[in-house]
């Protein structure tokens, strides 16, 4: 936890990612080409999906990255309202729209896995208007943190509307268990343990390891460069 | 591959085209703002 205090400050997290940027990145790349040997190449077939269980090692992990990221954006939103870290605000900019994308391919990745499962592109179930809310909800924290000239009062909205709209997170989680969906229930987040086979379920971690690596390294880009743009700005207002 | 390939196909190309454009959006926005902070002499050594 010390650790994390000492990152609060904007100039130790920069020095921070600049070091760990390069190796991570290496990281990146070198799990994707094992992660993608593993889903295209390696795993078999499901016996009941067929081909189409590959667009799950893309799908699974990017519905988990969207939801950890919601979450994240929620824990940095409470740090900024309640204890005004100054890097908490620049990294929710950041983090937003790396959320968004995660999002958005879950989205449509499953779609593409709908169609030759379902006979549809979509439906409006449980899970799948639940996912589609938190994509908007990650568009509207883009667009509320943007919306004022005071970027202070920007990043405050947007942090009162990631802490509202995390109660979206467990409605995704346990649409499945709710309410009739067309969507599978949970097959690995399971007390009872995962129900998948360990040739699919190993690409399947694997590949998730591969989208957090990802994860983490966009949002260390993206804070920099905002720690930088506010550097800017103070330079512009006060020359 | 099965019938279905252009599905599997297509989910691999989203995540290409959304994931690969945002990390070279992000690589060259920090580059950018990198730049801007050198031509105003605000760059440092670390």
């Amino acid at each position: 936890m010390a650790d994390l205090h000492f990152l609060a400050n904007p100039a130790r997290f920069r020095r921070f990612s600049q070091r760990v940027m390069p190796s991570l990145g290496f990281a990146t790349v070198l799990a994707f080409a094992v992660g993608l040997y593993l889903a295209l190449l390696q795993s078999p077939p499901d016996y009941q999906q067929g081909e189409t269980v590959r667009i799950m090692f893309v799908h699974v992990p990017s519905a988990w990255l969207s939801m950890g990221g919601y979450a994240l954006l929620a824990v940095l939103g409470a740090s900024l309202l309640v204890w005004r870290h100054p890097l908490a605000a620049l990294m929710a900019r950041a983090a937003a729209p790396v959320g968004a994308c995660f999002a958005l391919v879950c989205l449509a990745t499953g779609s593409l896995w709908g169609r030759p499962m379902w006979g549809t592109y979509w439906v409006w179930d449980a899970r799948l208007t639940s996912m589609l809310l938190l994509f908007f909800l990650y568009l509207g924290h883009i667009a509320l943190s943007r919306a004022y000239d005071d970027p202070d009062r920007g990043d405050r909205a947007a942090a009162i509307l990631a802490l509202v709209g995390v109660i979206n997170l467990p409605i995704i989680k346990f649409s499945v268990d709710w309410w009739n969906t067309l969507h599978q229930p949970a097959s690995i987040t399971r007390l009872e343990g995962p129900a998948i086979h360990p040739t699919i379920l190993i690409p399947l971690l694997w590949m998730a390891g591969s989208f957090l690596l990802l994860f983490i390294l966009l949002v260390l880009v993206r804070t920099e460069t905002e720690i930088d743009r506010r550097r800017l700005e103070i330079a512009e207002q006060s020359a | 591959m099965s019938s279905y390939s252009v599905f599997i196909l297509s989910a691999y190309l989203v995540v290409l085209v959304v994931l690969g454009g945002l990390t070279i959006a992000s690589l060259s926005a920090r580059n950018k703002v990198r730049r801007e902070l050198s031509a105003r002499g605000l760059d440092r050594k670390r």
